[in-house]
């Protein structure tokens, strides 16, 4: 038997954190309506400005269709079948502290290996847990305010800090933006909320750690990141759900303002719960997420896309000011059924804008894998450069690669630079390292890791570990 | 050290090994020549483990251990070592990665205890220094972006570094000039000892001025069909291998 064959036969799917939380929730009936967002709005004692906002989205939704030009393919979605908000009943009354917190939440935390008592927490890492439709906890929040960073649910940001939140939230990704920011704009039920002051450079890592548990429900958090003039904060999103055998919706949006001089890093590691073997279930993740850089300022994309049924997601980044920086690192790894539409954008608006992409796509099992990209160089952005560098890696020969880069130049001294590669892990490379005495799925591990090096080493040090445990996991079995 | 008796071996059912004997002792030295064609990569590859070489007869004992049927890890772990005559590119994969990753395992199965960060960088600037290569081809991707020669003393390297009981190498002289040949015959010879057998694999005498074999074999149409001393790769030379071919095929 060949290497390929043996490769199909034992691609695995050994999803670690495919478990249920047996927790009391309140879900909403399905279906999606004005009533229904307001009900979300009432739920959580929001102001009538935000009850506008969102059916103000709701409308703008209503007559908007599903973007059908990505690379992927799945049965229509039933919006009317889905239900929209869901919160562990424990949560109901706001627990005060984590001794109040429902120990059964904790518990999961702990499982999926992120302890959310200060204590044992990671050092450095402040991390803001939403299960669900609710934010659980948020670690290290006092620490963080003595340097004046603010990080809360942005549920609660709505109401102490409404001012950032009505100057910013909409203006990166507007409500009609596109059908899912629509969507998400209308019924967003929490996330995070950043603000990183003037000159602050903030202590420490944050963090969100998002999980979906209960059933035909959609997740649709709101991130809102904003870097106030030469601040720097660098943030990480972890996400996983239980294994079900229907498909769950998660269509987040995630707006980052990064204003003059400040530098803003996002970080995600998706392991959104892919499918089983034969493509049954896994999230749908279609996911917005923009980024302002304002002058001098640099935003850093760095994601690392091992879940998910389906995924369509490009983080991007309008850089507006001169002289401001945009990156954009990516793996995405898809196995088995699983697929993936995810690239970037890159707006150069400034004058000596610069933008750098480095994709990584392996592509395993009968999975199908798109880089998707849009570099443009507007008439106003003299001198801009954009590097791109797009690179697939086949496992096996019953998947794909495909590789749809746009490039617009309307300035005559931008500099646009593209390379692509598509390779594959041969039969060669396997056995030399067998015969070394590494075994297969060692030797995979080794060689995946080795083709995405440049995109792990833009992670946090933690996370780099992590990210490449994580494809070692996604890719169990996937060699013989 | 390793008895192979009537060996038969098909790549993509193709007959090529035709019931090959073979008997190597501890600390021998033997030279497997012969035609294009032969059946002398076959060999090392079927000895190896490798997909699609497929065995339909005959068994293989290394160290008292049938080994046809381990995986190709284990038999690497056993302390069989094929040097390849095109050894392959592992593009960001460093070489030291991938060396640590090949020691641990193959010390962890032959139970010696594992070897600390530093430890192993310390014994693999020696290695490589013993090859004449460069420190910073440790921290290059395996074999990327290597010259023919540098790829055949990295391969050098990896035996230096796994003491194997029994090392095959695969025309090793291939694609080397005459200074990089004698670098790696320089390796090989100081590695020979009373434990230590090897298969030497090579299409030329050339090799073996350097290499000097205890015994020479002459393969052909996928068996052995003459044997003798170092003095027989001599005939070889002056002959070639026609009139061992013809003698075969009269014989069968």
């Amino acid at each position: 038997m060949s290497s390929n064959a043996e490769i199909e036969r034992r691609i695995g799917n050994e999803y670690q954190a495919g478990f249920v939380t047996d927790i009391e929730s309140d879900t909403i009936e399905a279906g999606l309506s004005e009533d229904v967002v307001r009900f979300i709005s009432a739920k959580k004692g929001e102001p009538e400005w935000m009850t506008e906002w969102r059916l103000k989205a709701f409308r703008a939704w209503q007559e908007m269709k599903e973007p059908s030009w990505a690379n992927v393919h799945y049965p229509e979605i039933d919006f009317q079948a889905l239900s929209y908000y869901s919160a562990p009943k424990s949560m109901a009354d706001k627990p005060k502290s984590l001794d109040e917190v429902d120990p059964e939440l904790l518990r999961t935390y702990e499982k999926l290996g992120i302890p959310l008592h200060e204590q044992m927490a990671l050092a450095g890492i402040a991390v803001d847990a939403v299960f669900d439709s609710v934010s659980v906890a948020t670690t290290f929040r006092s620490k963080l305010a003595e340097a004046g960073v603010i990080f809360m649910p942005i549920s609660e940001a709505v109401h102490e800090h409404p001012e950032l939140v009505k100057k910013y939230l909409g203006t990166v990704v507007p409500q009609r933006d596109n059908f899912y920011a629509a969507l998400n704009s209308a019924v967003f039920s929490d996330g995070s909320f950043v603000y990183i002051p003037k000159g602050v450079r903030c202590p420490m890592e944050l963090s969100t750690y998002f999980r979906i548990n209960e059933a035909k429900t959609g997740q649709f958090e709101r991130t809102l990141i904003i870097a106030d003039e030469g601040s720097h904060v660098s943030y990480l999103e972890g996400c996983t759900a239980p294994m079900r055998d229907e498909n769950q919706l998660h269509a987040a949006v995630v707006e980052l303002i990064a204003l003059d001089n400040s530098e803003i890093k996002y970080s995600t590691v998706q392991n959104w719960y892919p499918g089983d073997k034969e493509g049954k279930g896994g999230i749908y993740n279609f996911v917005t997420k923009r980024a302002v850089a304002h002058t001098n300022a640099k935003v850093s994309w760095t994601q690392v896309e091992t879940g998910s049924a389906v995924t369509w997601k490009y983080p991007s980044c309008v850089l507006k000011g001169d002289n401001s920086v945009g990156e954009f690192y990516s793996v995405a790894l898809t196995n088995n059924y699983q697929q993936a539409d995810t690239g970037t954008k890159m707006i150069h608006l400034g004058k000596n804008t610069r933008s750098t992409i480095i994709s990584k796509g392996i592509s395993a099992g009968k999975s199908q894998n798109a880089y998707r990209g849009l570099v443009r160089m507007n008439p106003t952005a003299a001198g801009a450069r954009n590097y791109t560098q797009c690179d697939s890696l086949l496992i096996g020969d019953q998947c794909g690669a495909h590789t749809f880069p746009y490039i617009e130049s309307k300035h005559p001294s931008a500099v646009i630079e593209h390379e692509a590669t598509t390779s594959t892990v041969s039969d060669d490379q396997l056995f030399l390292c067998r015969q070394r005495g590494i075994d297969t799925e060692k030797a995979v591990s080794m060689i995946v890791n080795g083709f995405c090096k440049e995109v792990f080493k833009e992670l946090p040090m933690e996370f780099a570990v992590e990210a490449g445990k994580l494809l070692e996991v996604s890719l169990e079995g996937s060699v013989g | 050290m390793i008895s192979i008796k009537n060996l038969h071996a098909n790549v993509e059912d193709k007959n090529i090994l035709k019931g090959l004997n073979l008997e190597i002792k501890p600390g021998e030295v033997h030279a497997i020549m012969g035609p294009n064609g032969a059946g002398k990569s076959t060999l090392g590859n079927v000895l190896a483990g490798r997909d699609n070489y497929e065995v339909t007869e005959g068994t293989v004992v290394l160290n008292g251990k049938n080994i046809l049927e381990m995986e190709p890890e284990e038999r690497a772990r056993e302390g069989l070592f094929l040097a390849f005559q095109y050894p392959v590119e592992i593009p960001g994969v460093s070489n030291l990665e991938f060396l640590k990753a090949s020691v641990d395992s193959v010390r962890a199965h032959q139970g010696k205890p594992a070897l600390d960060s530093v430890q192993f960088l310390k014994l693999a600037r020696e290695k490589c220094k013993a090859v004449n290569l460069d420190q910073s081809f440790l921290k290059r991707g395996v074999n990327e972006g290597f010259s023919g020669g540098e790829k055949k003393r990295n391969e050098l390297m990896q035996m230096m570094l796994l003491e194997p009981s029994l090392c095959i190498l695969d025309e090793t002289d291939s694609g080397l000039d005459i200074d990089a040949l004698q670098v790696v015959a320089e390796g090989v010879n100081a590695m020979r000892d009373a434990n230590r057998s090897f298969i030497v694999v090579t299409h030329y005498q050339r090799l073996l001025d350097y290499i000097v074999p205890d015994y020479v074999h002459v393969l052909a149409n996928g068996r052995i069909v003459k044997s003798g001393g170092k003095e027989l790769a001599l005939e070889l030379e002056e002959k070639g291998y026609g009139w061992l071919e013809s003698a075969d095929n009269g014989a069968a």
